[in-house]
């Protein structure tokens, strides 16, 4: 017989139970330690931090554990936190040009002041499955150069030397925050770029390629992408100077982007700009892709209709906090909608069927 | 990490929500923009209806939570103990002894008051959003004053079916202003979006707040000749014999038999106590 669904709160608090025992696993495998986490899947560490706006690799790398490496889950779980945390100023802006560079390439120009420095990357690895690692993690020290002292000077400042790519005038105007105020549309190319920079990698990935494919293809090179630390520096109002209050690792992407000019401009190079906290190169890429989509207006291009060029499409979609909430709570119950859709399927149907009985006897009449 | 401020949010974020409350009770109908949260909890799961709850709430309030009219679905147990944890406030059940109600596609049997607040958690606020994908647009489209669109939706169902295929979130007029979404309740529950409490809506994913001021005029749209139907399941609840209450369908064995009971569990529960039986109470109880 019917029993009323009671009990909902019983079956919340074993689910959770359940899910805690399924996290660890088996107990007879040793437990990860934050430490395992934060240094050997340092790259979802990384990924963890960028989209959930939140530099902290040791609780970034306690979300991981905790979400059972669900990286959206994770992305959550420091959102969640961060949200919590008062505010008690602005940074000033990061001086990229004076990052600290573990890597650094161009593709646009074979060498140039600074040098190609490949650092840590899979680029050249061929992918194939080292069972060694299966039985054997240690790994024979990496040969170490003296760090390199001078600043490395941006790629695209040699091509503002000869004028030939965009300026870019800075501004002192503060820029939008899109966790402060309500997005609203146009939003912007600041809160545009906060937004990618926080978006899902694997949606701006998705973007950035069918612009390659020919939805609003943008001709982009990579213009220089570096990997590295820059200090962050406070001002203090008691001191009233500049204090350096730690240091994050960055990534940028400078595109470097054709553009055949239009009335007003000549023929120019064009930008397109990605910034992700760690290392995130694929990220960062294809932010710069997208970013440079979304600025055909601005630039008097023609919309093409290509997704990546709507901003009201790619700003509304891109964030997978909110696109897995969504999308997940169709699991919660509808049963009083789905109930009042029964009803009116039902009525729909038999006004179907008497009208065709309907038909059926005329015709028979006639 | 376990001392959180009374109902979770700084007072700074209850200021900012509050102000967008103040600005859509002046502007009935009307969707305020405002400045999310991110929730412990994931959007699209009540984000927006916890915040205005939680920016709503004084310590002296009695709350109660509800889903699909039921106060014991799994998500009205999971918002209320977070209420119940982060501001201590009482619970209840019972509807008449609630001072905030937070409700998920229902609004309940029982009539409200004016000691009383409706809050709804709200998917998608916009009612001319799935006849036009742009917040540019719509916008546009409300400041304009400019519902053709959906009027011609509304005829098209009616040319197409012979009848207004909307059974649910059926868009209205508030104050001869603007058009609203209910949110998902079912149509059965349009005429009591006239009544004497206030009615809060909640969108967190979407960053909007929109309210309804007591005794507001709220229209269902319809034709003169296709006039609105509050309908619902032509039975009466099998539990308590109410003829008067939405139903939920339940399927109760593999040859298809059905019952049907309110969707309404302190509604359904206040008339077995006293003394109503339906076609299968006994067996139930």
């Amino acid at each position: 017989m019917y029993v009323a669904v009671k009990g909902g709160e019983r079956a919340i608090d074993n689910a959770h139970a359940w899910l805690a025992e399924e996290r660890r696993g088996d107990t007879a495998v040793a437990e990860l330690s934050l430490e395992q986490i934060r240094e050997q899947m340092s790259l979802a560490v990384n990924r963890v931090m960028a989209e959930g706006s939140l530099y902290d690799p040791d609780l970034a790398a306690l979300a991981i554990k905790q979400s059972r490496g669900d990286l959206i889950e994770a992305v959550f779980l420091i959102r969640a936190y961060r949200t919590t945390l008062p505010r008690f100023g602005y940074s000033q802006s990061v001086d990229t040009g004076a990052m600290a560079c573990d890597r650094r390439i161009s593709a646009t120009f074979k060498d140039a002041p600074g040098g190609q420095v490949l650092g840590a990357t899979f680029d050249y690895t061929h992918r194939l499955l080292d069972f060694k690692l299966a039985a054997d993690g240690e790994v024979p020290e990496a040969p170490i150069a003296a760090p390199r002292m001078e600043v490395t000077p941006h790629i695209t400042e040699f091509l503002q030397g000869e004028d030939i790519i965009e300026r870019e005038p800075a501004s002192e105007a503060t820029p939008g925050d899109l966790t402060r105020e309500p997005m609203s549309f146009p939003a912007g190319r600041a809160v545009r770029l906060q937004s990618l920079a926080r978006g899902d990698e694997g949606f701006i990935l998705g973007m950035a390629y069918s612009t390659q494919r020919g939805y609003a293809r943008n001709h982009a090179f990579v213009g220089e992408l570096r990997i590295g630390k820059v200090p962050v520096e406070m001002e203090i109002p008691e001191l009233g100077f500049a204090i350096e209050i730690g240091e994050v690792e960055l990534t940028e992407c400078e595109t470097v982007n054709q553009f055949k000019g239009s009335k007003t401009v000549p023929p120019q190079f064009t930008r397109g700009y990605g910034l992700v906290f760690g290392q995130s190169e694929r990220k960062s890429i294809a932010m710069a892709l997208v970013d440079r989509a979304l600025r055909w207006e601005e630039l008097g291009e023609d919309n093409l209709g290509a997704a990546a060029q709507d901003e009201e499409f790619v700003l509304s979609h891109s964030d997978n906090i909110q696109a897995t909430g969504f999308l997940e709570h169709i699991k919660l119950p509808h049963y009083v909608d789905f109930q009042s859709e029964l009803e009116l399927v039902r009525k729909l149907r038999r006004e179907a069927q008497d009208l065709a009985e309907q038909m059926a006897a005329r015709e028979a009449a006639e | 990490m376990s001392d959180y401020n009374f109902a979770y949010l700084d007072e700074q974020t209850k200021r900012m929500i509050r102000r967008a409350i103040l600005k859509g009770l002046a502007v009935p109908g009307y969707q305020v923009p405002f400045a999310s949260r991110e929730m412990p909890m994931p959007y699209g799961w009540g984000t927006g209806g916890v915040q205005v709850t939680a920016a709503t709430l004084t310590p002296d309030d009695t709350l109660k939570v509800i889903d699909q009219g039921a106060d014991d679905t799994t998500n009205a147990v999971s918002i209320r103990k977070f209420f119940q944890r982060t501001a201590g406030v009482a619970t209840t059940e019972e509807t008449t002894k609630a001072s905030v109600i937070q409700t998920r596609h229902r609004i309940p049997e029982a009539e409200l008051s004016e000691d009383q607040v409706l809050v709804y958690q709200v998917p998608i606020p916009e009612p001319l959003r799935f006849l036009e994908p742009r917040e540019t647009e719509t916008r546009k489209m409300h400041s304009l004053e400019e519902y053709g669109l959906m009027h011609v939706k509304l005829y098209e169902d009616i040319s197409q079916h012979g009848d207004i295929a909307t059974s649910y979130a059926y868009p209205v007029k508030v104050e001869d202003r603007y058009v609203m979404d209910p949110s998902p309740i079912p149509k059965f529950d349009n005429p009591k979006l006239e009544m004497a409490a206030i009615q809060l809506f909640g969108a967190g994913r979407e960053q909007r707040i929109y309210a309804v001021p007591p005794y507001t005029r709220v229209v269902s749209l319809d034709f003169e000749d296709y006039p609105f139907e509050a309908s619902k399941a032509d039975h009466a609840c099998d539990l308590c014999a109410a003829g008067d209450s939405y139903l939920d369908e339940v399927i109760l064995d593999d040859a298809g038999s059905r019952m049907f009971v309110c969707s309404d569990t302190d509604y359904c529960r206040s008339r077995r106590a006293a003394g109503h039986v339906g076609r299968l109470g006994e067996e139930a109880a």
